[in-house]
Order: C-alpha cells, then sequence, then structure tokens
C-alpha cells in the first residue's frame, strides 16, 4: 500500500470512529473498531499473520519515557 | 511578549531601528502607478519586484519599526528564488541556517527522520531558519536602495475609495492626513488587514482548536539546524512541541496548550519560562537560557473567496492564513507578491493587457486551497480536531515504534511550490515530454557546464532553446545543449523549447517547439487569450 493510500485509509478509520460515538455514544468507539477489525481479518484470510498484527497491535500500547 | 524589564523592542540580539514618518511633504499626494500598504516581509517583496521592473511604487505601513519578534523564521527554497529575483539574496545566504532533516520523537524515542529533496547540484538549500526581523531587515535595506520605491513609516490608511479611474487612500500620519490617488493598491497589511475591513471582506475557513506558544530562547545547545517534533513528551504530556534553531544561538520552541489552559494564563512570564525549562529538560539541555520572546497563536485555514477587490489585491496574511505546520504561511505570501508584482510591472509598463491581472486570484487561490488539503493533514496529527483524528494519531505514534509506514504519517509534509496548471495564461502540456517540469511547474534549476546555474540566467519572460530551435525573428532565447544533464532536466531534445514567466514558472513548453508556438505562449502571457 502506498502513502497516500495509508493516508486515506487513516482518514477513513478516524471518520469512522467519530461517527460510531456520534451514533452511539462512547461504546461506539471501540464496537466499531472490534468489527472492523474482524471483517478486515476475515478478508485478510490469513490467521496466521492475523496472530502477528495482533502481536504488533498489543506492543507499545504503553511507553515509557526515554 | 518580552520578560519584564524589557521594552517591546528589547531584543537580547538586535536592534530595531526606527523609523520617522516621511519629512518632506511635497509630493505626497502625488498620484502613484501602485501603492503597497504594509511594508512588512511581503509588501516589501511585491515593492522590490515592481521597483525592479522600473514601476515606481508608494510603500506605506503604520508602524515605526519592523515587526516584533521572530515569526515566520523558515525560508523554502523556492522563496530563495524569489529573493534571488528582487536582488535581496545576498544576505540571506549568509546568514540563514539551511536545513533538510526533520526528526520526530514519540516519548522521546525517535520513529521518523526525513530528508527534503537536496542534492550537490542544487543551488540552495530546501529549506532555511531566519527570524523574521532579519528577513524585514535585509529585504529593507534593498528597499533603501531602490529609488523607484517612496516608503512612508507611521503611515496608516484610514480611508479607502476606488472607481473604474483609480483609486484613493486617505493616509494619516503624525505630521497630518492628505489624500494619496493611485492607479493600483496591494494589501499587504496582514492577518488583521485594515483595507480588507474598509472594503466589507471576510476571511472565510475553520479555525482549529490546537494553540501553540511560540518561544525564543537564546542558548549554546549543540545539536544541528533539523527540525525537531516531539509527540507526547514528558514536558507536555498529550501535546507536541517543535524546536527549531535560528541564527544568533536563538532557538524556537513551539508548545501546545492543554485544552484546559487558557492563553492569558500561558503568556504570563512565569508559566512561558516553566514550559521552556521543562522541553529544555525533554531535549538534554541543562545548560543556561535566556527567555527572548513569546507569542500564541492557533492554527487556522482561512481565505477571502477573491484576492482581488477592484483595483485591490490582497498578498500574504491579508488573503489567506494557514497554519504553520509545513512552513507555508510566509513562502506563499511571498509567492503572492511575486506573482502581482509581476503582472502589474508588464501592464503598466505597457509589455501585456491588464487581462493577465484576472489569473492572480485564481493561481494564488489555487495555490492557497492546495496549502490548505496539506496543511489539514498535518494540523489534524499535531493537534487532532475530535476524538477519531486522536485515536489515529495515537494508533500511528504507537505503531511508528516498530513500523517505518506509521511514522512516515507523521511527516509534516513541508511546502512544495504550485503549479499553475489549469492558469489561463499556461498553455496545455505537450505530450511528447517523458520529463521536465510540466506547464504551470517551477522551471528546474539545473547547473550549467560552467558551473552556475540556469536561474541566474533568468530574468523576465525567457526562451530556453535547446540545440536548434525554430524561433520567431524579434526573440532572443537562452541557448542550451540539446543533450546533457541540463536537457535530461527538462526532458528537451533537439529543437526544444521551453517559455518561462517572470516568476519562473513553465507558461508552455513544446518538444519540437515551432515559431508559431512560441509566439502564441508569448502572446498569451501579454494578455492575448484569443
Amino acid at each position: 500500500m502506498t502513502h497516500e493510500t495509508t493516508e486515506t485509509v487513516y482518514d477513513m478509520i478516524a471518520t469512522g470512529i467519530d461517527t460510531a460515538v456520534e451514533n452511539a455514544g462512547p461504546d461506539g468507539e471501540a464496537l466499531f473498531l472490534a468489527k472492523l477489525a474482524l471483517a478486515l481479518a476475515r478478508d485478510l484470510n490469513n490467521p496466521d499473520r492475523v496472530a502477528e498484527l495482533v502481536d504488533l497491535a498489543l506492543s507499545d500500547l504503553v511507553i515509557a519515557d526515554l | 511578549m518580552r520578560p519584564a524589564g524589557r521594552g517591546e523592542w528589547d531584543s537580547l540580539y538586535f536592534t530595531y531601528p526606527r523609523f520617522d514618518p516621511p519629512d518632506q511633504r511635497d509630493g505626497l499626494t502625488d498620484r502613484a502607478p501602485v501603492v503597497v500598504v504594509g511594508a512588512g516581509p511581503i509588501g516589501m517583496t511585491a515593492a522590490l519586484t515592481l521597483a525592479r521592473d522600473g514601476v515606481r511604487v508608494v510603500l506605506l505601513d503604520r508602524k515605526t519599526t519592523f515587526n516584533d519578534g521572530s515569526r515566520a523564521i523558515c525560508i523554502a527554497r523556492s522563496s530563495f528564488h524569489i529573493l534571488d529575483a528582487i536582488g535581496a539574496l545576498d544576505p540571506f545566504v549568509q546568514n540563514a541556517l539551511g536545513w533538510t532533516t526533520g526528526r520526530t520523537f514519540h516519548r522521546g524515542r525517535q520513529i521518523l527522520e526525513f530528508h527534503m529533496p537536496d542534492g550537490p547540484d542544487e543551488r540552495f538549500r530546501p529549506m532555511y531558519n531566519l527570524q523574521q526581523q532579519y528577513i524585514e531587515q535585509f529585504l529593507w535595506d534593498a528597499v533603501a536602495a531602490e529609488p523607484l520605491i517612496d516608503a512612508r513609516w507611521q503611515s496608516e490608511v484610514t480611508a479607502f475609495r476606488q472607481d473604474d479611474s483609480g483609486a484613493v487612500l486617505t493616509v494619516r500620519d503624525p505630521l497630518g492626513d492628505y489624500d494619496l490617488p493611485t492607479d493600483w493598491v496591494l494589501a499587504a497589511d496582514g492577518a488583521r488587514s485594515a483595507l480588507r475591513g474598509m472594503l466589507g471582506l471576510r476571511l472565510q475557513g475553520a479555525n482549529y482548536e490546537g494553540r501553540y506558544v511560540i518561544a525564543d530562547v537564546r542558548m549554546a545547545h549543540d545539536y544541528p539546524t533539523i527540525r525537531r517534533a516531539l509527540f507526547d513528551p514528558a514536558s507536555r504530556r498529550g501535546g507536541t512541541v517543535l524546536i527549531h534553531r535560528q541564527p544568533q544561538h536563538i532557538w524556537r520552541i513551539d508548545y501546545q496548550l492543554r485544552a484546559d489552559e487558557t492563553s492569558d494564563d500561558a503568556m504570563r512570564e512565569d508559566a512561558v519560562r516553566q514550559s521552556v525549562a521543562a522541553v529544555l529538560r525533554d531535549i538534554g539541555h541543562d545548560g543556561a537560557w535566556d527567555l527572548e520572546w513569546w507569542s500564541v497563536y492557533s492554527a487556522n485555514t482561512l481565505a477571502l473567496d477573491d484576492y482581488r477587490a477592484g483595483r485591490v489585491f490582497f498578498i500574504g496574511d491579508s488573503a489567506h492564513i494557514v497554519p504553520i505546520f509545513g512552513v507555508r504561511g510566509l513562502n506563499n505570501g511571498l509567492a503572492d507578491a511575486q506573482n502581482i508584482g509581476w503582472k502589474l510591472a508588464h501592464v503598466l509598463t505597457g509589455r501585456a493587457d491588464a487581462a493577465i491581472l484576472h489569473s492572480y486570484s485564481p493561481e494564488r487561490r489555487g495555490a492557497t486551497l492546495d496549502v490548505f488539503a496539506n496543511a489539514t493533514k498535518s494540523t489534524r496529527f499535531m493537534t487532532p480536531p475530535t476524538l477519531g483524528w486522536t485515536r489515529m494519531r495515537d494508533a500511528a505514534l504507537s505503531l511508528a515504534h516498530r513500523e517505518d509506514w506509521a511514522g512516515a504519517l507523521a511527516n509534516p509534509r513541508q511546502m512544495t511550490p504550485y503549479t499553475y496548471a489549469d492558469s489561463a495564461l499556461t498553455l496545455p502540456d505537450d505530450p511528447a515530454f517523458a520529463a521536465g517540469p510540466k506547464p504551470g511547474a517551477l522551471t528546474a534549476d539545473p547547473a550549467l557546464p560552467d558551473g552556475s546555474h540556469l536561474s541566474q540566467h533568468l530574468a523576465g519572460v525567457v526562451v530556453l532553446s535547446f540545440g536548434q530551435t525554430d524561433l520567431p525573428a524579434d526573440v532572443v532565447a537562452l541557448p542550451l545543449p540539446a543533450r546533457g544533464p541540463v536537457a535530461d532536466a527538462f526532458g528537451a531534445t533537439d529543437g526544444t523549447a521551453y517559455v518561462l514567466r517572470p516568476d519562473r514558472h513553465v507558461a508552455a513548453r513544446f518538444h519540437r517547439a515551432t515559431a508559431h508556438d512560441i509566439t502564441r505562449a508569448l502572446a498569451r502571457l501579454a494578455g492575448d487569450f484569443g
């Protein structure tokens, strides 16, 4: 994926989060992101790759100051 | 603002001159071909562009000296070409700090290093840092040496009227009021433009919530001229900080205010000192430092719907306000000044029909809208406006510790010159080209075989002729070789011609030019759109 396409996807998801919160309140955000992740994972059709990306997403959730 | 005990103009390193109103009152009311309102960087650049092309200019400014503080500090390569064209380049080259690299940090860890396009054959670096008061000083030195510019300080425009035959500005200075008749007015009177208000015009667009304090400190700090951006640093939890090196051991620190910090509280000297000290701890500076100056700003994307109102052209901040991320405010203002400057000069000296003036607003407003598109993305990353943008920014920063593609999302998209592809002055492209600057784009500036650069040979409208070109009998072209690196930079072959505008943008190009082609392109630049 090109940088420009990555930016487009970034924008779409940011707007999606705001729409989810607008439509369903604060809980809408996590539900929206979980649904999106599940749908994307199914589209990817590669459980091993999903496991790698889950590990990536779990990394650096908390970052201590250097 | 300056620390307690120091006056508004009491800088640690710069002596602000004081300019008197005109003491010679004879001739103040003589009709001027052009009046430029505002002697900041944009107004002075416009005045110099006109004067160097043979047009007499009255330059008015209500202040007694330059703008206070370092303000716009980043000058892009394209702006150095503008400074070159107005004969003001040398002190900028001698004093500004060139840079190519930026580094972005998240919680102290570097997540991105970007390099702007540069190379040994480039005449100028992609970006330079220089405090605005030096920018104004160096431009003023050129203005003061220019006999066709009549600069009048402490001279405020208090009223304005215009009709089909011209315009009249009522000017007030400490010695009295007078009416100044003129043909054309360039409004370079800044973000709070009085002329804009007198014409009942309003900027339209968006305001962003993100506010920053900008503070200059003097310190002996050992770090190269590299732009640093700190996301979520210990000094500004949840916020962002930008750090730039400037000449004279002055460092610019921009730090974002929290939503619960009022601008008034943040502007107090003790608050600024505390915030700056925290940022300096973040970057490992434990030596002494002096506070020089500070101010506050918020990110906006605002512009006039039309940069022309009758005989008035708006240039710089009077026409558009852009976020600072990507350094587009000053640089786009300078491009405005050069754009309307050469067009007015060509009209007033009989080289073009007034029809070319219609191209100013579409060209420069197009550039502003392009800036908005880029600056809006930068601003959303620096100061996310909603939960969605905050989450995505934080996700990108977290991922960037392991994934380079995520770090690239933090690239601030530095300013690039706009391409006037759709302008009435630009002819459609010749599809035979496989390379080279397209019509509307800023020209390439390759090194020539003698070691000079192409830009050093350009003045006014120029035809570049590669090899043997079929030229109109009355056209003198700049001859260039049909083979080699210069030809390659233009995608040229034997018989290729480029027609360049005075602002060094490509008006037209022909892979195998005919005299008719070149005549047509030159006629268009003179306002013949038939």
